[in-house]
């Protein structure tokens, strides 16, 4: 199939990220002293449970940033250079398409409960009787695509449920037992013993790494995976919402919305918070001064009003030239990026205070003066004495800051600042839950399943900050980490 | 200490006037009046002559900083940022785009969102610091690592799940208080009852995590080994010594927010229906009345700034260790 590449700004943003994060990862594995701490983290059974959740999402949001425009089918004859679609989709789009059958896209005309056949609400059709006269009838209409393979629905829904739920547990069990021989035989290959052994000990809990809560992990994945890919090409596993959306395609497209919240928020605090905060340690000053009092002017401004008003103003911005983008993806797209680029500018001001304390403290030890005293320059002090010794703050507040950001789009999309309405995202679906709720009977349904993934991935994001954070504080030296506080006997 | 404090007030003075100037840069330089009354008007209705007009009702046709077409003084006071930016250290708001006195409005609405905020603040410090210090006094326990679970798992979960489940289930599946509304004087207790325990149970993640931080930090002191060596109970030293110490960096953490609980909670008050500060900038948000959403932003910065100057005042009230005179 032919197809045109779309680079949005999100998407290339996004890669380069994980390229410098791969970057991260060369150079630390190749260095002791920073191997030390991530070797910590990896011996943390929540921390590479949740690692495993993240990195799921992550592949989710990675294909759903992988756009293009396929090509129109020419008119045959027509001499005309290819001619491609305006609608821009990601490789996830295709995925789900193949796995998914139909079901992915908008199969339905409205609403229909998880699993169901039939719709929602009734509605009035025409049967035409045995005496051929019409008739006006309001009944529950079968759903066009959600369990269409049933001949006689009532009776067979049920069965069909349970055979297809084992079909896919069972095809999710062999697939991560797969998975678990290759990774155990890859990881623990060298380990002296036979697979049994090796087994035996990680279901003990005996490994180095805590491999029976990665794999535990890995197969509440696959399993909920082996579900959604046999439940969910028949059926609609979430339900669908208000124009017939399948919900759990719904759910899987707002985790890139929100990873790109949570990750490239962070790409645009970072380099403001390091850069301005050390420059104010170290320099002190009229320098320090003056950024002391820009972060204090900054964070004295309610942060969801200067948010909202700046989004107010992209807005305005984006109306008033149209002709900057090509689709409407690119324009919810740059939305998007201006959101995090606004959100980073807000919160750059707690790392800057953190790194201007931590320099404060750094520049007066021995070995900076000695380095000043040997006529290092007061760049080279600043790159190689003082950023390496505040990377582990840089990291801490990084990861800790991912789930906040994650939670903050959700308030902002329900204030009306968040994300264009054409995107999806975690706050969007909550916001449109909110009416849903009132119905009668209730629509809970897309409530539920953005409460299920938004939970899943922000409670990740903050077990792996906290594993990282107890892994990189040195104020848990290595032997504080052995020497607990005295326990509390019965009082 | 008054030198310290004069010092401090100047210094407050200071921000706020750059607030001004960003609000202003916010709001008039990076889009002109032009760009906001074309979006404002909608596509179908922008002339140049409908836009002069929306620009003269609101006093947006006059030059921005300086106005060459007048003598004296008022080349600087007959522009929009003497009148709309300035004047708002004089409390001088200017009228919403429904007409209303906007300092008018901000006066009769900080009541209801006081109403809801200082309940929330009071009970959800109380009951955070008394959960902290029961967890301290557990700590390395299966009951403390079970409410480490459960408050990482409060942290992550949207607040706004916690509002829209309190009010399915309190309101309408067991129909024990109205859904929202807002009534005055001691009627607004059954109206005021459920987003208070929401905003207190939405805290206790984030804010009981803090607490027992430092509560443990505190425990791991010299004094308090000097205490228990001593032969005090565990009781009399986490009372005595671990709660006094620990509360030191706990309130002059929280002193800041206090004036802020004037503004109310976006969230809270709008899902609620309160007619408090928090609905109103909400509202404003929506319909996009620029000039409400400017004067909230400078209201709510006068609140932290006020909030900075007490927490200084506190540090030596509350810690006698800090000189503020050399």
């Amino acid at each position: 199939m032919n197809f045109l590449p779309v680079f949005l700004w999100t998407d290339l943003l996004l890669f380069l990220l994980l390229a410098v994060c791969a970057g991260y990862a060369r150079h630390a594995a190749r260095h002791a002293h920073l191997r030390a701490p991530w070797v910590r983290v990896r011996q943390s059974g929540a921390g590479m449970a949740s690692a495993t959740v993240l990195t799921a999402f992550t592949l989710i949001g990675v294909l759903d940033s992988l756009h293009f425009r396929p090509a129109l089918d020419a008119k045959p004859g027509a001499a005309t250079a290819v001619q491609y679609s305006v609608e821009v989709r990601s490789v996830l789009d295709i995925a789900l398409q193949a796995v998914l059958g139909p079901l992915s896209g908008k199969s339905e005309k409205t609403y229909s409960a998880p699993l169901a056949t039939h719709g929602f609400s009734r509605e009035a059709r025409e049967i035409s009787d045995s005496a051929g006269t019409l008739r006006t009838v309001r009944d529950y209409p079968r759903l066009v695509n959600g369990g269409a393979h049933l001949a006689d629905p009532l009776r067979d829904r049920n069965a069909d449920i349970a055979v297809h739920a084992a079909r896919g547990l069972a095809f999710a069990c062999i697939t991560w037992l797969a998975l678990a021989f290759v990774i155990l035989a890859v990881a623990e290959g060298g380990a002296d013993g036979g697979v049994g052994q090796t087994w035996r000990a990680v279901w003990q809990g005996r490994t180095a790494r805590p491999w029976r809560a990665i794999l535990l992990t890995l197969l509440a994945i696959c399993l909920i995976a082996g579900l959604a890919a046999t439940l969910g090409s028949r059926y609609h596993l979430l339900g669908t919402d208000k124009v017939g959306q399948d919900v759990l395609t719904l759910a899987l497209k707002s985790v890139r919305t929100a990873l790109i919240i949570g990750t490239l928020t962070t790409l645009v605090m970072l380099p403001l918070g390091v850069l301005l905060g050390i420059a104010a340690g170290y320099f002190g000053g009229w320098l320090d001064d003056l950024i002391q009092y820009v972060y204090t002017t900054l964070n004295s401004i309610p942060g969801v009003l200067l948010i909202a008003a700046s989004v107010l103003m992209m807005q305005v911005t984006i109306d008033a030239n149209p002709a900057w983008f090509q689709t409407a993806v690119e324009r919810a797209d740059f939305r998007l990026l201006s959101l995090c680029v606004i959100l980073g500018v807000m919160s750059w001001t707690g790392l800057c205070r953190l790194m201007r304390g931590e320099t404060l403290k750094l520049r007066e030890l021995e070995y900076v003066l000695a380095a000043r005293a040997f006529g290092v320059s007061r760049l080279a002090i600043i790159v190689r004495h003082i950023l390496p010794n505040v990377m582990h703050l840089v990291i801490i507040s990084a990861v800790m800051d991912f789930s906040g950001m994650v939670l903050t789009e959700a308030v902002l999309s329900y204030v009306g600042v968040g994300v264009d309405p054409s995107m999806t995202s975690f706050g969007s679906m909550i916001n449109a839950a909110r009416l849903e709720m009132s119905r009668e009977p209730m629509v809970w349904w897309s409530l539920a399943a953005a409460f299920f993934f938004m939970l899943s991935l922000v409670l990740a994001a903050n077990l792996f900050a906290d594993a990282v954070r107890d892994a990189f504080d040195p104020r848990l030296s290595a032997q504080g980490r052995r020497r607990r506080l005295p326990t509390q006997a019965a009082t | 200490m008054t030198a310290y404090l004069i010092r401090r007030l100047f210094y407050a003075v200071l921000i706020l006037i750059g607030v001004n100037l960003i609000t202003f840069w916010l709001f008039f330089k990076v889009n002109t009046p032009d760009d906001i009354a074309r979006m404002q008007l909608g596509a179908k209705r922008v002339t140049p002559d409908a836009i002069a007009k929306w620009k003269a009702e609101r006093g947006y046709d006059k030059p921005l900083l300086y106005n060459g077409a007048m003598e004296g003084a008022k080349r600087f006071t007959d522009t929009i940022y003497f009148e709309k930016s300035a004047a708002m250290f004089a409390l001088e708001f200017g009228r919403a785009d429904d007409g209303r006195d906007i300092w008018h409005e901000i006066r009769t609405r900080a009541g209801p969102s006081l109403a809801v905020q200082l309940p929330v603040f009071i009970v959800g410090l109380g009951l955070n610091i008394s959960f902290a210090l029961l967890l301290a006094l557990f700590r390395a326990t299966r009951f403390d690592f079970a409410s480490q679970v459960f408050l990482v798992a409060m942290m992550s979960i949207s607040s706004l799940f916690f509002i829209i489940a309190g009010q399915y289930v309190f309101s309408k599946l067991w129909h024990l208080v109205p859904i929202s509304g807002y009534a005055d004087g001691l009627d607004s207790f059954k109206f005021l009852v459920l987003p208070v325990g929401i905003g207190v149970f939405t805290s206790l993640g984030g804010a009981t995590r803090l607490y027992r931080t430092i509560f443990l930090e505190e425990m791991g002191r010299d004094y308090v080994r000097t205490a228990r060596a001593k032969g005090m109970s565990e009781l009399t030293v986490l009372f005595r010594h671990v709660l006094k110490n620990g509360m030191i960096p706990i309130l002059t953490g929280v002193v800041v927010v206090i004036p802020g609980l004037f503004i109310g909670s976006l969230l809270t008050e709008s899902f609620f229906g309160i007619p408090g500060l928090g609905s109103y900038t909400i509202e404003a948000i929506q319909s996009q009345d620029f000039g409400v959403v400017r004067s909230m932003v400078f209201i709510g910065s006068v609140l932290y700034i006020i909030g900075l100057v007490l927490t200084d005042i506190s540090y030596t009230l509350v810690d006698p260790r800090v000189r503020l005179d050399g």
